[in-house]
């Protein structure tokens, strides 16, 4: 005993040190290991990890400035926009040199799209250049300051220039400023005026809203949960069986309930009016709020709150309360002191699923919302699907994660990741 | 059953009780449960716990023994008939009012708690100071030796250090009745002999009253005051340990308490306090009869193993013999133990104490065994 | 003389399919449509006799024409496109146009002449709107509303919807601010030729959702064209604008108590585009097919399954009646004259340089 720890390493038997037959023994371990997630590692990085850096990427990338127009973009580096002159004749001439290129690799619809979400009007500038442009006489047809300004009078505005020297270089901070409704401006980044600022209030609301949802989700969950934990499991199963209905019922169907039930001549107005609690003519608004919004959300993210809880108060026995109440707790005090604070990672498990989920829902918010109750996730989607902006909905998208994981992170500062329990 | 109301004699130990006021602290009085409104899971239960007697109900599972812990406990209720607590009847009192101490099978030590916090609960709800509370606790802590663990979580600590908090949890509020539900059973054996020592130790040191389930014979016959046998929902037998072992009322209580050789026969002769049993085989043997009650009636006989003498040097005056032939011999150091064929039942033990003028017995040898018609009883068939 | 034109037509159509050589022609085609009801009438009036031409080809619907802009584009980074031919609303088609994801057209190559000779893209004239767009159907946006909620005198203005002291309850509006704006600006006294130099001057948004304020608290705003004519028979709303096509059915196959307001309904185009990059088997059974779909007859019965009007002038001659309702489909369309007294031209080119900004005011209106 005493040798070994002092005259150096230990050695295994066939005098190899042991802390490297130790590591050796251990590779081939580690390596089986790897080979064995091998798969679900390929598969999350080529379908998870990868796309998510490349939307991260989006949100930065401005190529297609500096690829479409390359003399121009060196051309104007060295104009003053602030001046509040226009640029020299060179600019103008590399201008046309790229506009022709583009034209005839049909790319200039493409920058003048990308232009335009900073500076409105830019696109059809390009779009009528483009058509003149392939007939271009680089060399003769001088000077290009005038012949642009005869084209469309949107190149005799500065900021147009402007514009097109700021979204020069390769990568951008434009759409991150734009998805917390701030602009580049003469001086830097500066506030979008009020009329135009949607993402920071959308941003709140639709943290607010999900934090409702979930508060709702809670304590609705919470006594189905205790029934279902508590009941002889044949009956629980029947009842299982219940709460995950809505599971199989589509998005859209479940909504489209919704709004028959909460709509002025749906169902629970009728029903309210006929018991006369509510006059026909003061019929509630209950839906295209952020109440419909709610409410039908709740209702679709129910089962993700009951499933954790369940499993949790599920491996809770009864002797606990059993316990508590023969030390003389009432049955409030048992359940408060004793039962609960023993379900709470199963609540924390819950929210967690409830609230990332509710953040990024969109459909339903979209058809019940109004428009007090919709989600930053509807301005993302609109700027995939409609506007095409995929650069200003990656920001979003990049905010609305780091958002997640700065809560994910106070969570576990609060309560304790340890503390989440699926069961 | 009527002995099941019969005020219990102490027979071991030497705990003072007080008769008179001891009768009753506990009383079920022709209690009955149903849980489906079909069969009776305890039927028609009388029993008597005296003040500061620790009496243990001991059974096979399903035997009713745990519903009437619980319905004391007031987790349930009873169906007919009243549970007495001091001269009142509880069946209406809520658990939380009922003032009794309870230690549970896996001890429900709450796992969110510290120790001190399990310990300080039941002073809390009892709206305790907190000086006082911290003093109780750390009494209660140290009589179990478990003083410096106050700050762990249950998580933290063996199985038997749970338990010795589950028992301080129980006592903390000085409760005069504690109810302990098999306590023991996730204990390995030594521990669970030592805690068995200690919890009688610490009930009769307390003075406290004690009902104790468990389906373990050694842990009733070495704790306890008075064991309950129960079977079918019914109290076999009610006595201390020794009766218990030495005079089993009935075959099941013969049977379930300690080892036991049993002979079937009929019963030919009765007269007095002995009978004449002809066993299946012809053979006829003198016994005691306790629940047989005429002549021709089936009967099983019960006889010790310990009881058994082959030595005919030491067999004694009025010895009742029978032929033998040696089955298998087992050494087990303390003791041997040996399986013979009498009167037709391959399945009959003897124990000898290993001592140095004892014979070994060798397989296939034919003996001769001989014991008293006393311990002998003819029991019910 | 109309069936002679017909046979004309269609004999025209084989010989020219007959130049290409049907074996450079792929046998399977990918359509894109909107699903429901229009794209069945796409499936009746142009695939079917299609497809009963060409009995080896195997025709696929995917109706993913909501999200065509997008899909295509994805598909395209992905570099693989599986759509063939994409049914798209005249602004998305200017914006794959733009983006370079459709390919431009020789209409007057590529397409059938009018039976009288007139070329195609005379016979569609203004509505070419891209040259990556070969439209077929003009619709319009406008509004219905129900006749037992608007007392004695039904609406006939479009400003009467800006009047809740006459017409009091709720009204729905499309969630976007194309029409809206314009709507708002022409009843806030705006001539209709100024609508979008006032609304791209300064103010001219504000002007515009200052109008809209005053409505604000009684419109539902609606995503989905089947909400507005749910709405209605639900009896949610008094009036709603949607797709005209939409009422026509709610109205007329249905039989709801619903009335058509036509003032100033709101032009706008669909029609075909065909995705850039296409291998060459492909392309060739698209724009054989794109012939076939879009000639004069085959816009005109299209007619006869909804009531959109057809995109080239040389097909209005020929509309008929429903194919099942038996009505005259004539007085239903859009672009009828007694409907298309007070149109409102909607400014494709406009609305892509400034949809995205006065979408941006749009929408922190509404969350106001």
């Amino acid at each position: 005993m005493s040798d070994t720890t002092d005259t150096g390493p230990v050695l295994a038997a066939d005098g190899t040190p042991l802390k490297r037959s130790l590591a050796r023994a251990l590779r081939r371990q580690k390596m089986r290991a790897l080979m064995l997630i091998a798969p679900l590692l390929i598969f999350i990085l080529v379908s998870f990890i990868l796309p998510v850096g490349d939307m991260l990427y989006r949100s930065v990338k401005n190529d297609i400035v500096a690829d479409t127009l390359p003399r121009t973009v060196v051309a104007i580096q060295d104009w003053d926009a602030n001046s509040g002159e226009l640029p020299d004749e060179p600019v103008f001439a590399a201008m046309a040199a790229d506009l022709k290129d583009a034209a005839s690799a049909k790319t200039h619809t493409k920058v003048g799209t990308r232009l335009n979400y900073e500076n409105p009007g830019i696109a059809s500038a390009f779009r009528k250049a483009g058509r003149k442009a392939k007939k271009f006489d680089i060399e003769n047809d001088g000077p290009w300051k005038e012949q642009l300004l005869d084209l469309n009078k949107a190149w005799g505005d500065v900021e147009v220039w402007r514009t097109i020297q700021t979204y020069s270089p390769r990568v951008t901070q434009g759409y991150f400023l734009n998805a917390v409704d701030m602009k580049v401006g003469p001086d830097g980044a500066e506030a979008r005026p009020e009329s135009e600022q949607i993402y920071m209030n959308l941003l709140k609301r639709t943290l607010w809203m999900s934090m409702l949802i979930t508060f709702s989700c809670i304590v609705l969950a919470y006594p189905v949960a205790w029934i279902l934990a508590n009941l002889p499991m044949r009956v629980s199963n029947l009842l299982m069986i219940l709460v995950l209905l809505p599971f199989w019922t589509s998005l859209l169907v479940r909504t489209s309930a919704w709004k028959i039930l909460l709509q002025q001549q749906g169902v629970i107005n009728d029903l309210l009016v006929w018991i006369g609690v509510v006059a026909d003519e003061n019929r509630l608004v209950i839906i295209n709020n952020q109440f419909g919004t709610i409410i039908a959300m709740t209702h679709i993210l129910l089962p993700f709150m009951i499933l954790p809880m369940y499993s949790v108060m599920q491996t809770i026995p009864p002797t606990y309360l059993r316990a508590a109440k023969s030390l003389g707790a009432t049955d409030w005090t048992a359940f408060w002191r004793v039962y609960f604070p023993q379900t709470v990672p199963g609540i924390g498990a819950g929210s967690i699923l409830v609230f990332i989920l509710a953040i990024g829902y969109y459909i339903t918010p979209a058809l019940v919302g109004g428009t007090k109750g919709t989600f930053i996730s509807n301005q993302i989607a609109y700027h995939i699907s409609t506007s095409l902006n995929w650069g200003l909905a990656a920001a979003l998208g990049a905010i609305l994660l780091a958002v997640v994981l700065v809560l994910y992170w106070a969570y576990d500062k609060i309560v304790g990741i340890d503390n989440v329990k699926l069961g | 059953m009527g002995a099941a109301t019969e005020s219990p004699k102490r027979a071991q130990g030497g705990h003072l009780t007080d008769t008179a006021a001891n009768d009753g602290f506990v009383v079920f009085d022709r209690v009955q449960k149903s849980y489906d409104g079909v069969n009776l899971v305890v039927k028609d239960l009388n029993l008597s716990v005296g003040r500061g007697e620790f009496l243990t109900m001991l059974g096979p599972s399903g035997s009713g023994k745990t519903t009437c812990l619980m319905m004391l406990a007031g987790f349930e209720t009873a169906t007919h008939g009243d549970i007495r607590l001091g001269g009142k009847p509880i069946n209406n009192i809520p658990p939380h009012k009922r003032g009794i101490g309870m230690v549970f099978q896996n001890y429900a030590l709450f796992p969110h708690m510290t120790i001190a916090e399990n310990l300080s609960f039941p002073l809390e709800v009892r709206k305790l100071g907190k000086s006082d509370r911290e003093q109780k606790v750390k009494r209660a802590l140290d009589m179990v030796e478990m003083g410096d663990f106050g700050g762990r979580r249950p998580a933290q600590l063996s199985g038997g250090q749970q338990q010795r908090v589950a028992l301080a949890r129980a006592l903390v509020f000085e409760p005069e009745l504690v109810l302990m539900d098999e306590p023991l059973g996730a204990l390995d054996k030594q521990l669970r002999e030592k805690m068995q020592f200690e919890i009688t130790h610490l009930a009769h040191s307390l003075g406290i009253t004690t009902v104790y389930v468990t389906h373990d014979q050694t842990e009733a016959l070495t704790m306890s005051d008075n064991v309950a046998v129960f079977d079918d929902g019914r109290i076999q037998q009610l006595a201390p340990p020794d009766q218990l072992y030495e005079k089993p009322e009935n075959s099941f209580v013969a049977q379930f308490i300690g080892e036991n050789n049993t002979l079937e026969g009929v019963v030919t002769e009765i007269t007095g306090d002995t009978c004449v049993v002809r066993l299946d085989d012809g053979e006829e043997l003198d016994a005691t009869p306790i629940n047989v009650s005429k002549v021709g009636d089936r009967t099983t006989v019960s006889i010790r193993p310990e009881r058994v003498e082959y030595n005919k040097e030491r067999l004694q005056e009025g010895a009742h013999t029978l032929k033998a032939e040696v089955l298998e011999f087992i050494y087990m150091g303390d003791i041997f133990r040996t399986r013979l064929r009498v009167a037709g039942n391959e399945e009959f033990i003897i124990k000898t104490r290993n001592a140095p003028d004892v014979d070994r017995l060798v397989p296939g040898q034919q003996i001769e065994i001989g014991w008293l018609p006393q311990d002998c009883r003819a029991l019910d068939a | 003389m109309k069936v002679m034109k017909t046979l004309a037509a269609t004999t025209a159509l084989t010989v020219s399919a007959g130049a290409v050589s049907a074996q450079d022609m792929s046998n399977e085609l990918v359509l894109v449509s909107w699903g429901g009801a229009y794209q069945d009438s796409q499936q009746k009036a142009y695939v079917e006799p299609y497809l009963a031409m060409n009995p080896g080809l195997t025709v696929t619907w995917d109706s993913s024409s909501a999200e065509a802009v997008a899909k295509l584009r994805a598909m395209e980074e992905a570099g693989n496109v599986t759509w063939d031919l994409v049914d798209a609303v005249a602004s998305d088609s200017m914006r794959l146009c733009d983006e370079g994801l459709a390919e431009e057209l020789n209409h007057d190559e590529m397409l059938a002449a009018a039976p009288d000779g007139t070329s195609a893209s005379d016979d569609f004239g203004d509505l070419l709107v891209s040259d990556c767009f070969v439209p077929q159907i003009v619709y319009s946006t406008t509004f219905g509303y129900r006749n037992d909620m608007v007392g004695d005198t039904a609406p006939t203005s479009v400003c009467d919807i800006f009047d809740t002291t006459k017409y009091p309850g709720k009204r729905s509006l499309q969630k976007r601010p194309i029409d809206n704006v314009e709507w708002a600006l022409y009843c806030d006294g705006v001539a209709k030729d100024e609508l979008y130099d006032v609304l791209g001057s300064d103010g001219g948004m504000e002007r515009a959702l200052a109008k809209l304020d005053t409505i604000k608290d009684d419109v539902v705003w609606w995503t989905a064209g089947a909400e507005t004519p749910q709405l209605l028979a639900d009896g949610e709303v008094v009036f709603g604008s949607t797709f005209n096509g939409r009422l026509f059915s709610a109205i007329a196959e249905q039989n709801q108590p619903i009335g058509m307001l036509w003032d100033m309904q709101s032009f706008d185009l669909d029609g075909w585009i065909l995705p850039a990059g296409l291998p060459a088997d492909r392309r060739a059974r698209a724009l054989d097919f794109l012939k076939f779909a879009t000639d004069t007859q085959r816009l005109a019965d299209q007619a006869a399954y909804i009531s959109y009007g057809p995109a080239r002038a040389s097909s209005a001659p020929l509309v008929g009646k429903h194919a099942e309702l038996g009505i005259d489909m004539a007085p239903h369309m859009p672009t009828d004259p007694a409907n298309a007294g007070n149109i409102h031209v909607y400014d494709y080119e406009w609305w892509a340089d400034n949809r995205d900004d006065l979408n941006a005011k749009f929408e922190a209106w509404l969350a106001k």
